[in-house]
This record gives C-alpha cells, sequence and structure tokens, in this order.
C-alpha cells in the first residue's frame, strides 16, 4: 500500500517535472523544507539556482521567461521568504510575464495564529497575482499545480502563487498527473469577431494616414512574423511601445521608433496626426498616451487586444478586435490592400531628422568631454552586432538604451516596463543568460537599481552564467534628478549618491572587473568585456547631471514633446 | 472628479473559493470605490454563487470594474444594474423592549401600518421585521427610533434582475468575454 504514497512535497517536485520545468529560482527556509529534500533527491532533473534573495529570484524567472517564452518559477519560505517575492510578482502581473511561485507556509493547524514566520501570503498578493491558492491537503498538489501553470502561461499571461501547508507538504498521497487544459469560469483567448476584422480592414483601406503602435502583446503571443507581414503589406508606419521593443528588426524600413515619455519625436507628434491608429497587444499605458485628452482625438482607433478589461480602460476604441493576435493579425492582413504610405512615412524621417539634429547626434557622437550613456550603448551595439539580448534596470539609463539599443531578433529587450523596479536588471540578466545560453546576455544599470541587488553578484558567480553587467555611473538618482531639475528647480533632494568602489565589490564576487572613464578607453573596454566567456563587471563612468530627450512632461500631451 | 454618480446593483456569479471574496472587494479597494453592501449567497445554480454588490459610481467605472472582475479566474460572468432593472429588497431586524410594547399604544399601530412582523417576543424585548426599500426601512426606524431601539440591524441588498440572466448558458458555452 505504501508503495504507491509519496509525499506532498515529492508530489510538488513531481508536478514541476511534468510541467516540463528543469529551472527553479529559490532561496530555503522552515516552511519549505519538505520541497527543498525533494529537489535535493531530484537535481538531475531540476537544477535549483539559490538567489541571494528572494526578490533576486522573481526577477530571475522574469528575466528567464521573457526571454525564453516558458513559464518561470520561484520556490520561496513562508514569512518573509514569501513577503520578498512581492515586488516581482507585482511586477510580472504589471509586466504580463507568466510565472509560478510556491511558497512554505506553517502547518494547517497553526494558521492564524502568528506562529513563526506566519503571513497571510494570499492576503497579500492577491491583488498582483492572476490566481493564487493555498493547499492544505496533498492529495490537491497536482491538480492545483497542473491548473497554475495552465493559468501562468495561457491567455494573458501572468503570475500565480501557491502556498502550501508544511504538513501538505509530509503528507503521504497517490499522485496522478492530469494536465490542464481548461478552468470552467476561465475563457483565455476571448472568441474572434470576424465582422469586426473585415470593418477593421475597411477602415484600414480607406486610412490615408495609418499608424501602428505595437506592444508586448506581439512578443507573448508568438505574433512576429504576423506583424511583420502585416505591416509590409499595408505599408504603414508601425512605432513601438517600450515592452514592444525587439519584436520588429530596428533596421526594418517600417519601424519608426518608440512611443512614450522618452520615446521618438515623429512618433509622439504623428500619433496626434494620424487619422488611424492600430494599437496592436499594447494597452494605452500613461507613459505612451500622455494626457488622455490630448491623445489620438483626431484619428480612428482600432485595438487588437486579447484582455477585453483593457479595451477601452482607459482610450475609448472605434474597433476592438478582440482575441490572441497571432490569429487576428492574419485574418486582418488577408482583408487589406498591398499600400505604400511614402509622403506619410516622409514625415517621419523629417523629424527623426530634426531628432538627429537635436539630440541623437550629440548622444551617440558627443563633442563634450564626459561620456553619454548613448554613446556606450552604441558601441555595444557595434560589438554584440545587434544580436545581444539587452537587460534594462529602471531610469534614464534604460530609456536610453531602449532609445538606441539595436535588435535584429525577437524576445531581446527585458526590461521592467509597468512596475518600473529598480533591482530589476542584474537578477533578470542571470535569468535571460540561464534562458538563452548562447545567446550574448548584457545588463545596463544605472548606480542607484544596481545596488538594490547587487547581492546578486553571488548568484551570477556561483552559477557561472557569463553575464555581462554595465554599470552608467552618475552618482545620481539619473531620472529622480532630472526631474528634480526640470520641475523642481534643481532641489536635489536624496538623489545623490555616494558610491562604493564598483569594481571591487566585483571582484570580491571574482568576477572580472573594469572601470572606463575616458572614451578612448571605451571600446576596447567594452570589447574585451563581450569577447569574454564568464561574467563580467564594466563600470562606465558618464556625465553627471545628463538628461534624458525628447521628452514628454507628465500631464503634457504627446505633441508637445520637448526637444531639451 | 467623478461626474454622474449612480447607485449600480453589481451581480457576480463565481465558484466557490476561498479567498474570491477578498479578490473581488480588492479591486473596488484598488480604484478607491466604497462598497455600499454586499451579500453572498448560493444562485439558481448548484455550487454557483451569487455575489450582490452595491456601490455608487460613475457608470464609465462600473462598466470597467465589471470588466475586471470578470478576469478573474474563478468568476464566471458579472454583471450591473441600475435600480430601475432590478428587483430589489433588504431586510431590517428592529430590537425593542417588550414594556414600551405594551405601554405605548402607537408602538402597536407602527407595526401594523409599516406591514412588519413580529418575529419574537419575550418578556424582556420584542423583535420585529421589515423587508422593503431602504426608505421603508428607515421610515420604520424612524418611527421606532423615540420608543428606544436596543439593537437594529439591516441586510444588504438582495436583487434579482427583470432581464433574464443566462448563466447556464454561459457555463455551456464556456465563459464568454
Amino acid at each position: 500500500m505504501s508503495k504507491n504514497l509519496i509525499s506532498g512535497a515529492e508530489a510538488v517536485i513531481k508536478s514541476l517535472i511534468e510541467e516540463g520545468v528543469d529551472l527553479i529560482y529559490g532561496y530555503p527556509g522552515g516552511a519549505i523544507m519538505p520541497v527543498y529534500d525533494e529537489l535535493y533527491k531530484y537535481q538531475k532533473e531540476i537544477n535549483h539556482v539559490l538567489t541571494r534573495h528572494e526578490q533576486g529570484a522573481t526577477h530571475a524567472a522574469q528575466g528567464y521567461a521573457r526571454v525564453s517564452g516558458k513559464v518561470g518559477v520561484v520556490t520561496a519560505t513562508s514569512g518573509p521568504g514569501a513577503t520578498n517575492l512581492v515586488t516581482g510578482i507585482a511586477d510580472a502581473q504589471i509586466d504580463s510575464t507568466p510565472m509560478v511561485c510556491i511558497t512554505g507556509q506553517v502547518a494547517s493547524h497553526l494558521l492564524g495564529s502568528d506562529a513563526f514566520q506566519e503571513t497571510d501570503i494570499i492576503g497579500i498578493s492577491t491583488p498582483v497575482t492572476k490566481w493564487n491558492y493555498q493547499v492544505t491537503k496533498a492529495s490537491e498538489i497536482p491538480d492545483v499545480i497542473s491548473k497554475a501553470f495552465y493559468i501562468a502561461r495561457s491567455g494573458r499571461p501572468g503570475p500565480v502563487l501557491i502556498d502550501i501547508t508544511k504538513d501538505a507538504q509530509f503528507e503521504l498521497m497517490h499522485f496522478k498527473y492530469k494536465k490542464c487544459s481548461s478552468v470552467k469560469s476561465y475563457k483565455p483567448e476571448p472568441d474572434i469577431s470576424f465582422d469586426e476584422i473585415k470593418k477593421a480592414a475597411d477602415l484600414i483601406n480607406k486610412s490615408k494616414k495609418p499608424l501602428v503602435v505595437w506592444g508586448q502583446g506581439v512578443i507573448l503571443g508568438n505574433a512576429e512574423e504576423e506583424l511583420k507581414d502585416f505591416i509590409e503589406k499595408s505599408g504603414i508606419p508601425s512605432v513601438w511601445t517600450i515592452l514592444g521593443l525587439s519584436a520588429l528588426p530596428t533596421n526594418h524600413h517600417l519601424n519608426m521608433g518608440m512611443v512614450g515619455m522618452h520615446g521618438n519625436y515623429g512618433p509622439n507628434i504623428l500619433t496626434n496626426e494620424c487619422d488611424l491608429l492600430i494599437a496592436i497587444g499594447m494597452r494605452f499605458d500613461d507613459r505612451v498616451t500622455g494626457n488622455l485628452d490630448n491623445y489620438a482625438k483626431q484619428a480612428k482607433i482600432i485595438h487588437m487586444e486579447i484582455d477585453p478589461a483593457e479595451v477601452n480602460k482607459n482610450v475609448d476604441v472605434d474597433i476592438a478586435l478582440l482575441g490572441n493576435v497571432k490569429k487576428t493579425i492574419p485574418i486582418l492582413t488577408k482583408h487589406i490592400f498591398k499600400k505604400t504610405h511614402e509622403a506619410w512615412i516622409s514625415k517621419f524621417k523629417l523629424f527623426d531628422k530634426i531628432e538627429h539634429e537635436k539630440v541623437i547626434n550629440e548622444d551617440l557622437f558627443p563633442t563634450k568631454d564626459g561620456l553619454t550613456m548613448g554613446e556606450v550603448v552604441k558601441i555595444i551595439n557595434e560589438e554584440t552586432n545587434g544580436d545581444a539580448v539587452i537587460v534594462t534596470d529602471v531610469g534614464q539609463h534604460q530609456m536610453v538604451a531602449c532609445r538606441y539599443a539595436r535588435f535584429n531578433k525577437s524576445k531581446s529587450n527585458i526590461t521592467s516596463g509597468g512596475l518600473g523596479t529598480m533591482g530589476f536588471a542584474l537578477p533578470a540578466a542571470l535569468g535571460a543568460k540561464m534562458g538563452a545560453p548562447n545567446r550574448e546576455v548584457v545588463a545596463i544599470i544605472g548606480d542607484g537599481g544596481y545596488q538594490m541587488t547587487i547581492q546578486e553578484l553571488g548568484t551570477i558567480y556561483q552559477t557561472g552564467a557569463a553575464v555581462k553587467i554595465v554599470v552608467l555611473n552618475n552618482d545620481y538618482l539619473g531620472m529622480v534628478r532630472q526631474w528634480q531639475q526640470l520641475f523642481f528647480d534643481k532641489r536635489y533632494a536624496s538623489t545623490e549618491m555616494i558610491n562604493p568602489d564598483f569594481v571591487k565589490i566585483a571582484e570580491g564576487y571574482y568576477i572580472d572587473a573594469k572601470k572606463v572613464d575616458k572614451r578612448s578607453d571605451l571600446k576596447k573596454a567594452v570589447n574585451e568585456m563581450i569577447n569574454s566567456k564568464k561574467p563580467y563587471f564594466l563600470e562606465v563612468c558618464v556625465e553627471k547631471e545628463a538628461n534624458v530627450f525628447p521628452m514628454i512632461p507628465s500631464g503634457a500631451s504627446v505633441s508637445d514633446v520637448r526637444l531639451e | 472628479m467623478e461626474k454622474d454618480k449612480e447607485l449600480f446593483t453589481v451581480s457576480i456569479y463565481t465558484e466557490n473559493n476561498i479567498g474570491l471574496l477578498n479578490r473581488i472587494s480588492a479591486i473596488f479597494l484598488k480604484r478607491h470605490v466604497n462598497i455600499e453592501s454586499l451579500t453572498s449567497s448560493q444562485s439558481e445554480i448548484d455550487d454557483i454563487y451569487r455575489f450582490v454588490i452595491l456601490v455608487n459610481v460613475s457608470e464609465i467605472k462600473i462598466k470597467r470594474i465589471i470588466k475586471q472582475i470578470e478576469k478573474q479566474i474563478e468568476v464566471i460572468a458579472a454583471f450591473y444594474h441600475t435600480d430601475k432593472e432590478t428587483i430589489f429588497l433588504e431586510t431590517a431586524l428592529y430590537k425593542v423592549k417588550s414594556k414600551s410594547l405594551f405601554e405605548k399604544k402607537d408602538i402597536q399601530k407602527i407595526i401594523k401600518n409599516s406591514q412588519a412582523n413580529i418575529v419574537t417576543v419575550s418578556p424582556e424585548y420584542f423583535v420585529i421585521e421589515k423587508t422593503g426599500w431602504r426608505r421603508e426601512t428607515e421610515a420604520l426606524y424612524n418611527s421606532l427610533e423615540p420608543y428606544g431601539l436596543l439593537q437594529f440591524v439591516r441586510s444588504g441588498r438582495i436583487s434579482v434582475t427583470k432581464e433574464p440572466m443566462n448563466i447556464s448558458q454561459i457555463l455551456k458555452t464556456d465563459k464568454i468575454k
């Protein structure tokens, strides 16, 4: 009889294996120890990476998920282990990243007794998870884990948290696994309306000045080719949100650049000049739209979106094409005429010329002494031929990197978009490297965010993942300082940082490290870093008080984008 | 900021799950919307539960909230209705000292006129039940208050819609939208 019985903890591991999991990021502790004991036995099947903080585990799982398209998996203990996951879970929720977090919980008879390391993680994580569930019986484990993976990866992906009491981990049960393929009350993809698609095609065919704005939905739906076919047939100039970056190669002739607060000049201004805006897998975030009262009011709007709750949330649209863009784009493409929009596209080129003269040339080919963030990104482009995965943190360096990094392949831009989580990049880069071991992964991080998760250098060293880390150091929390300069009369409240010797810290973790503060040394240093087969740290001391432009000031219209 | 606030009855059909109430109320909390009343009970379908939530918001806002609620995994469908579109009631209980029933003649007239029921009578107290609209339970409250209310409680709104709700249909064809 007992021959067929296994513990709940073993059932967790067997369920993960059934889901194809071979990599977990996590941190052990009292309430999750039975699961770790099983991980020890199953270490041939599952590689557990011990991060130095649970938040690092979530970001690593996110980096892994974003680069590979698979579900990132995290394990942590109860109490502080669980609460340390919350930032990463919230980040994954707002950026639609598939992730399953498994937390230990105190034994079920202790629930609600304020036992040691008890915290109500179900209550805490509810608003930031796609689904969560507390398991108190071992027999529930296979079904719940299978449901968790199904929910995390289907439809609009997102994070799921499963909290398992310690007694359920010890309890014996009969293991039988059945992959979840539907949940009664959950419809991952809404029905496609062919009539609406035809109406949309009509609008597109009639439009003189159409504009495509695509977002991460294209990448999450693996619809890059479908997007390309659509815009090539329609000849429509196309622009992207920060999370849509890399879905279409940078050098594609219809790729006109980024929209939003620090997006490109033409895409922002012409948003308010197009007669038709086709939003594909994006959600009209306020950093994209600026002031909604003045956003594309002249245009008809078509919204292609998998999540019905995003339709008419921020912007009222004329036609909503619900469904997975992988399926809806090709139907739309079939119904549109082959066209070109040369006169309309020449406007983008004109604004691009202005942006080059006023901003880009000086960023990439500076005439002043101080190093610019832009020239560092340009050299990284040159040294990696645009084939690298670029992982960024949050702030000025992020905006500069997303503006200037060049991409040939999709799933190559990993950044914290919606939540804006400082500290994201270093662990996310580790996850990205493990999810795409044959690709060059370059983390570009500011000196502020770097120090929020700097301890993950230890994880990078221990795994040996050859992550290339570039810290653009201006000794400031640069983006906040920029706002203080522009909107708070240069009152630099708590934004200046007296930084440690970053090279010594990296070397303390046995990671090769170098610091550059002269333009003449930069190219060689980046080249050396890229050619290294090991993790590598490069600090570049950049101009201290440089600003990122163009910029749409908070509350202003997209057409009020400033160049200085 | 928010114009055109109106009273809406939100009906949510769900599967039973610990924590779902938390998940639904968090959606209102995140948008800084106060819940006026909330009841939850079994619905007309086995194992399907129905929440009835009363909120005072603009129609634009409630539309968006409904979509966020429908997005939750265990929610089968959610609707919002105006008062005109529903038949709704609340129940109130009033606990009064028995002495006043015998000493103050008016009180018997109040109970009779308000079509309230006496649920129980003991030597110390008696309990009156009144089911109806808010203004009716409130009127009875105002009439009884001078006699000294030992306890008063009013339920959340319960309501059914005039139009049919095709939950069984939705369950058959999977979740719509």
